[in-house]
């Protein structure tokens, strides 16, 4: 087991290395020169040369990605060529932000997902399991931005009972948190719950055909007691891959929706950078949303091969 | 944007847990299934892509108004007669962009899933017949990718080379590789334990020729289910990108960008919203069920399950 993780790791530590050096290099295939960029088109050459040694981009390539990704686990991004601010404490502001609105969105989802996509596969052949499996799937089809309007249009503009957008920190005000995150998050969790509802099904029908569902039948459980005690554990294994893998796109999805209520996440921040083509903000927040996901799939691979016996025996 | 791939892969998560898969060739048994009749999935998928596709023909020939012209003096209409769906804020048809957006919303989805298909099939096949080390490192290639969605992509080539209908169309087909290359080596696995293979391989026929005569045609169907799968997940990258203003130039219509103009005037005129978002969801609704209804057909191990 202890070589099957320390494989997990080095494939942890390889693909976050590639992925540095992809993000690196596609923002360094812009044209022009930022320092050229900051200072507009009348700069002298002097203060050019000047701006240049300040944001470090005289200096090699390759040396420049080292003092970048030297900074990265120390969550140093370095200076904005645009702003000209530190990055660094903006991310950390933004981040929680965005990971409040995403775990929310998330716990939501499998609220929703559990035991809907259960109920869909003991009627899967019902009309009440065929129901709720197109309606799945009318909710996977609709983008998140879209369930977000929708929900502004009834509960905001409609009923008035909610405001449209704007965020208060839940330290700050909980009350005012709270009323104003549900709009989002129940955006997120709904499209979200909808994909995870279908993958809850086709686990659950997978585990009901399986022979010790039947022997437990046979031995006198009921349907649902016998899917209870021996089911849904099997059945949350493929759930739990998927709700990680599910995870990592809620992250990028709440860039939208954050754009949709105004959120100041993540998601408005690399907006905004892009908008102001502040190319070493936009490097930043990437790599951050990169690492994020490549955490999450780390943690599910050591988390699998800790837990399940057929994988721990194999190393 | 979340991500939209199918979830009958839960089955068979990375780790291999779940014995392998009978061989997708095709026994009498899947053969008879095919010939059968198409399923309620397949002809709704397939009559909802319709819908879109003939949009997008007929709007090479007619709309009701040029969709890019603006007539002030018919701004925010709600529907009638004239206008079927109303006008927008410059008094541009709405109807007329619907149909005109149906255009670009599928030139997005043909060329993002053409580009994956062309590099992720053969990565995924490389990967399937070599084994081994050309294996290990095509997957982790299409791991990394995997951490790119289609959309971060695309907005970081929006940050880079500007906006346009091309940087999305290259930066979703990036992004939608890795779910290429993933099937096509499933697929290759299974086609390559089969005994036709092994015997091909046995008659030393080179690794080109089978991967050609053998696992092409064997792979094929999956690959089709793939293709329409992404192309659902296309289809809300572009709109997302047009939402946010990263997508599609102004002012060629399309459905992203109409749903983000509406939105300044959702408390007057809501039908603004509601209009780009029911052709979106109708073109995803379309290709996911065209996809959940091919691979009833090509699939045999998922046979009775739905």
């Amino acid at each position: 087991m202890a070589i099957r993780l320390l494989v997990n790791v080095i494939r942890f530590i390889v693909t976050y290395v590639v992925a540095t050096v992809l993000v690196f290099l596609v923002m360094r295939a812009i044209p022009g020169d930022p320092a050229q960029v900051a200072l507009g088109v009348n700069a002298t050459p002097e203060l050019l040369e000047a701006t240049r040694r300040e944001f470090g981009t005289d200096r090699p390539l390759i040396v420049q990605y080292f003092d970048w990704v030297a900074g990265l686990p120390i969550g140093d991004f370095g200076t904005s060529y645009v702003t000209r601010q530190d990055i660094s404490p903006l991310v950390a502001d933004r981040v929680q932000v965005s990971l409040i609105l995403v775990v929310l969105a998330m716990i939501v989802a499998l609220l929703i997902a559990i035991p809907f996509g259960t109920f869909a596969a003991v009627r899967h052949r019902n009309p009440s399991g065929i129901l709720i499996s197109g309606l799945s799937q009318v909710g996977v089809a609709l983008p998140n931005f879209l369930a977000g309007i929708l929900l502004v249009v009834v509960f905001a503009v409609g009923l008035g009972w909610l405001p449209a957008n704007g965020w208060t920190p839940p330290g700050e005000d909980p009350g005012d948190f709270i009323r104003r995150v549900i709009l989002p998050v129940v955006a997120l969790a709904s499209v979200q719950g909808a994909i995870l509802t279908r993958y809850v099904r086709s686990a659950v029908l997978e585990v009901m055909s399986e022979d010790y569902l039947r022997t437990a039948r046979a031995k006198g459980l009921g349907r649902m007691e016998a899917l209870a005690r021996h089911g849904l554990r099997n059945a949350a294994i493929p759930v739990l891959t998927v709700t990680s893998v599910q995870l990592a796109a809620l992250i990028i999805g709440a860039v939208v929706i954050e754009r949709v209520f105004v959120i100041p996440g993540l998601g408005s921040m690399l907006l905004d950078a892009v908008g102001n083509r502040d190319l070493l903000t936009v490097q930043s927040v990437v790599m951050v949303l990169v690492s994020i996901t490549l955490i999450i799939n780390l943690v599910v691979d050591v988390l699998y091969t800790v837990l399940d016996p057929r994988i721990r025996k194999k190393a | 944007m979340t991500d939209h791939s199918q979830p009958e892969r839960v089955t068979q998560p990375a780790s291999g847990l779940v014995p392998e898969a009978p061989p997708l060739e095709v026994t009498p048994a899947t053969a008879g299934r095919r010939r059968g009749k198409p399923s309620v999935t397949l002809m709704i998928g397939g009559a909802l892509v319709a819908v879109v596709v003939l949009s997008a023909l007929v709007s090479f020939f007619w709309t009701p108004y040029d969709p890019v012209q603006a007539f002030p003096a018919d701004r925010l209409q709600n529907s009638s007669p004239g206008h079927l769906m109303g006008t927008d804020r410059y008094g541009r048809d709405v109807f007329s962009g619907i149909l005109y957006g149906a255009r670009i919303t599928l030139l997005v989805g043909l060329i993002a899933v053409g580009i994956a298909l062309l590099i992720g099939t053969p990565l995924g096949i490389l990967a399937g017949m070599r084994g081994g080390f050309t294996e290990e490192v095509s997957m982790r290639a299409a791991d990394i990718l995997l951490a790119f969605p289609a959309l971060l992509v695309a907005i970081m080539f929006g940050a880079v080379f500007g906006a346009s209908t091309t940087t999305a169309m290259v930066a979703i087909g990036i992004g939608t590789i890795p779910g290429f290359a993933r099937v096509a080596r499933s697929g290759t696995l299974q086609v390559m334990s089969t005994e036709y293979v092994l015997a091909a391989r046995a008659a030393s026929q080179n690794a080109f020729r089978i991967a050609v005569r053998h696992v092409l045609p064997n792979i094929a169907g999956i690959v089709v289910v793939q293709c329409s799968v992404s192309f659902a997940i296309a289809v809300l990258a572009e709109a997302a990108l047009s939402f946010l203003g990263l997508g599609t130039p102004p002012p060629t219509p399309s459905w992203g960008r109409m749903l983000q103009e509406s939105q300044q005037f959702l408390d007057t005129y809501p039908m603004l919203a509601v209009w780009p978002g029911v052709a979106i969801a109708i073109a995803v609704l379309g290709f996911n069920l065209l996809g959940d209804g091919l691979r009833d057909r090509f699939d045999p191990k998922l046979n009775g399950e739905r």
